[in-house]
């Protein structure tokens, strides 16, 4: 097969950056989209220059490593599936494919494609996680889950922080990273514990990073390589809203008003 | 010169663990915060020890290429993680498991690392509920269990088939909550490139920044490596990209012994090659075995038809088809061994009766599972894997078996350690994949989960701090040492060097040639012809990547070309030792089968009289050959039998 590519080609964070076209051919349909990217970089470095950078690392489609907007929507035209499980087969032989680095605020571009996403591990950070230390804790069967309910927490663990979602979002809001992570712990009795701290915290945390907010176009669920359910953005809505009225409750001695 | 003691506890094998906790020394909690600790990696060896030593108070500086370490590729495995739990009530215990797993690994294994990884099982299943990891569950809310290859009893706990990454998160989390507590600093983006030694202890590494490019100095009192493992010397594999051996051969060349070298495991159920640009191979879980059936047609016509794709696999009668695990082996049947199903799907193959076009692969058959169960139940087990399958074959495998072959998957040589986790190097340790303690020459499935996180959680924890007790005196390490002037220096030339080389090759095109000659003549069989041939190869190639490597791009800004060309340059030297290791090793023993040492029936034949040891290298320069050490291994409480799974 045979793609002309348009690819953005940017320095370092501080280059303007722009668009550059590129020819590849002799492409197997059954390559994945990095295979192709390697063949293309195997003909700049023949020619003395520097290869396109993207971010990749499993090639399995789990290690959320992976980015870019193919011609427009992230991780190309495949529903449920990153950039790396996304095979030349899915395109038109002849195609011309645009790709470019997640667009977000909060992710500046480090070089070509690679965007840095460490603030997402800073909204982890900020309580995305349960507070135990190693060694100490009960025997694994002393804490039963119903089992609908590790189900829904492991559907919504199963997100890769690939970030996605945020580059989905027209407002590049992280609500579907944030609210997987408070469903995933709120479900479990483990996590129920600080359940109202974490909410608060994490939202703070996704509020003083630059990203923006919510406004319901279900765009990162339509594009989520791991279709990670907006009912997470609604279960994290209530319980930021349960926990923000528990604490006006205290600071008002017992009522809420 | 290199001594190997692996300073057991002289007590028996069930009582070491608890006598060494007993014994060792501690640090007091105002003593630990006065201590660094450097742990380079971020799975799950790694993130765990960095979150327990933070929780504990010491200073931990945590290292990894990736841009966040929630990306480390543990997250990649699948099937589960084992325990000694015998929630199923099915025989099981910590003895079974340990047994289990010496003699899954062919008898190469350190009873005393091994026994204790299986008394500590239990605890590491505790800790990861209890911080959340969403585990597969019974309708009464309690765990639910499957079985694995290599054993009869169900003792593998599972996250549908993203255990790995479920458990990562798990010690990611920690990990993050030590990052907030302030106790653990995270430096992401980094290449390890040397370890640098001070009066005889590892005292700090030379990391590039992968951003910027710039070389930096970091110091501590203790280095732990849990890096993962090597297998990218093959090129094809299903290691992440950017998995590497740099520090831990950095830490070769400094003078830590290497172990058993050769020991790669080859995992049976992977997808097949399928092209000439393909970079890498995916796994499927191992745990498909327990409802997949394997089997190949009987007769070649057949199986030339179908990669003719003249003939469709639904087409060929049950009379037809040749289950070949369940007639040569049944009393595991599809659950024998990852080592023993791998060749016998390579000697399937190799006879005429493989399928894909190429005639490198078998069947993996779902149709009785989805009979006797029901397709939503083998999609409530298996979905996800199904969903990749089909995305990368482009084959629907509720319809059609899924085809199958062996992979490069995980490496069980790795830095030699003593029973604190520590490498001939003092104050350098080695945790998880990296090292090579607990696997013998052959992994089972579901066992590499628990072994790092049994080292990082529960293990080095304990073991680091009779080091470091006496290291409270010592200052903070200052960068500004002679040593890391040295080290850094190698650094920054050994970069130059590569960046002046003025070839026409590109590191891929090298880095696939590698991978050829390792899979041809070290991977799955080999014989001493072969081998002899691969040092020639080998040394011819280093040659032509020393002249002709070509790298675009500059020293101080973001170059994964120049990246790849440590690794790789790496790699090749690597590949030169394991060679000589699998040379040397003049027996048949788990993953590693030497053709000239099989039973009639075509079995791997062991020699215990000669090489019941390990075989630890030592590095001598640059030209000279490397020295072998030997530990001997001794097996007290198992009996050294032949395997035997029929």
């Amino acid at each position: 097969m045979k793609f002309t590519l348009k690819i953005w080609r940017q320095k370092n964070a501080t280059d303007k950056g722009g668009m550059v076209t590129y020819k590849v051919d002799a492409v197997s349909p059954d390559s994945s989209f990095f295979e192709m990217l390697d063949q293309l970089n195997q003909q700049l470095i023949g020619k003395g220059e520097d290869p396109v950078a993207f971010d990749h690392d499993c090639r399995e489609g789990i290690c959320g490593t992976c980015s870019l907007y193919i011609n427009g929507r992230p991780h190309g035209p495949i529903r449920g599936a990153t950039t790396c499980q996304l095979h030349m087969r899915s395109f038109r032989d002849g195609e011309t494919i645009y790709v470019e680095p997640w667009r977000c605020g909060a992710f500046p571009v480090v070089k070509d494609l690679i965007v840095d996403r460490s603030a997402l591990d800073t909204i982890i950070q900020a309580g995305g996680y349960i507070s135990i230390n190693s060694g100490g804790v009960p025997d694994a069967n002393a804490i039963p889950v119903p089992k609908p309910n590790a189900d829904s927490a492991f559907d919504a663990a199963a997100c890769i922080g690939c970030g996605a979602c945020v580059a989905a979002c027209p407002n590049a809001s992280p609500m579907l990273f944030v609210g997987a992570k408070v469903s995933h712990l709120a479900l479990l009795p483990q996590g129920r514990i600080e359940a109202e701290r974490r909410v608060q915290q994490m939202v703070a945390a996704m509020d003083s990073l630059g990203f923006g907010f919510c406004s319901n176009t279900y765009a990162c669920e339509a594009e989520c390589p791991k279709e990670i359910k907006i009912a997470n953005i609604t279960r994290l809505n209530r319980e930021f809203l349960a926990a923000k009225l528990a604490a006006e409750k205290e600071k008002n001695g017992g009522f809420t008003i | 010169m290199i001594k190997l003691k692996a300073n057991a506890p002289g007590v028996p094998l069930a009582d070491q663990w608890d006598a060494y906790k007993a014994g060792c020394k501690l640090v007091s909690p105002n003593n630990k915060r006065k201590l660094d600790i450097i742990v380079v990696g971020t799975g799950l060896a790694g993130a765990s020890a960095a979150a327990t030593l933070g929780q504990l108070g010491y200073n931990v500086k945590s290292f990894c290429y990736q841009d966040t370490p929630r990306r480390a590729h543990s997250i990649a495995a699948q099937g589960g993680i084992n325990a000694a739990k015998n929630y199923q009530n099915d025989g099981d215990n910590v003895f079974r498991l340990f047994y289990d797993t010496i003699k899954g690994g062919d008898y190469r294994s350190r009873e005393s690392n091994v026994y204790r990884l299986a008394s500590i099982s239990p605890e590491i299943i505790d800790l990861c509920v209890a911080q959340g990891v969403p585990f597969a569950r019974e309708y009464g809310g309690l765990l639910a269990n499957r079985s694995f290859g290599g054993a009869q009893v169900s003792r593998t706990f599972y996250a549908r088939g993203q255990t790995g990454q479920q458990l990562l998160i798990g010690a990611y989390s920690a990990m993050s909550r030590q990052i907030a507590a302030g106790t653990v600093k995270l430096y992401n983006r980094r290449d390890v490139l040397d370890i640098v030694i001070v009066d005889g202890k590892a005292r700090g590494i030379i990391a590039r920044n992968l951003v910027t490019g710039e070389i930096e100095r970091y110091s501590a009192h203790a280095v732990v490596l849990a890096t993962g493992g090597y297998g990218n010397v093959f090129y094809l594999s299903t290691n992440a990209m950017g998995s590497n051996v740099t520090p831990v051969w950095s830490a070769y060349k400094k003078g830590a012994a290497f172990a058993n070298p050769c020991f790669t495991q080859i995992h049976p159920t992977c997808i097949p090659v399928h092209g000439e640009f393909q970079s890498k191979l995916t796994l499927m879980s191992e745990s498909l075995r327990n409802d997949g059936r394997i089997w190949v047609p009987k007769e070649k016509e057949d199986a030339e038809l179908i990669r003719q794709k003249k003939l469709r696999p639904e087409q060929i009668h049950e009379s037809k088809r040749d289950y070949y695990l369940e007639r040569r082996y049944p009393a595991f049947g599809n659950l024998v061994p990852r080592d023993v199903a791998s060749r016998a799907a390579k000697e399937r193959c190799d006879a005429g009766y493989g399928v894909d076009g190429h005639g490198r692969a078998v069947y993996l058959d779902f149709s009785d599972a989805i009979e006797r169960l029901g397709r939503a139940e083998i999609s409530a087990r298996y979905g996800n894997l199904f969903q990749m399958y089909q995305r990368i074959v482009d084959d629907n495998p509720y319809r059609t078996p899924m085809m199958i072959y062996p992979a490069v998957h995980y490496t069980m040589g790795g830095l030699w350690v003593d029973y604190e986790l520590m490498t001939t190097v003092p104050g350098l340790y080695s945790i998880g994949e990296c090292n090579f303690s607990d696997h013998g020459a052959n992994r089972l499935g579901a066992s590499a989960l628990m072994q790092g996180l049994a080292d990082g959680y529960f293990v080095l924890p304990y073991t680091i701090s009779g080091y470091l007790s006496h290291e409270i005196n010592t200052p903070p390490i200052p960068t500004t040492l002679p040593e890391f002037h040295l080290a850094e220096r190698d650094v920054i030339d050994r970069l130059s060097r590569l960046k002046k080389s003025g070839g026409n090759e590109s590191v891929d095109h090298l880095h696939r040639k590698l991978g050829k000659i390792m899979w041809e003549y070290c991977g799955m069989s080999r014989n001493e012809d072969g081998l002899t041939k691969a040092l020639g190869l080998i040394a011819e190639l280093k040659a032509e990547f020393e002249a002709g490597v070509k790298i675009p791009g500059g020293l101080k800004e973001y170059n994964p070309e120049l990246e790849k060309a440590c690794r790789v340059e790496d790699f090749i030297e690597l590949g030169d030792l394991m060679v000589r290791d699998a040379l040397h090793r003049k027996e048949s023993c788990g993953g590693h089968f030497r053709e000239e040492y099989q039973t009639p029936d075509h079995e791997a034949l062991r020699n215990d009289d000669d090489f019941a040891y390990v075989a630890a290298w030592e590095h001598k320069g640059r030209d000279a050959a490397p020295e072998m050490h030997r530990e001997e291994l001794h097996f007290e409480t198992v009996k050294l039998t032949q395997r035997s799974y029929k």
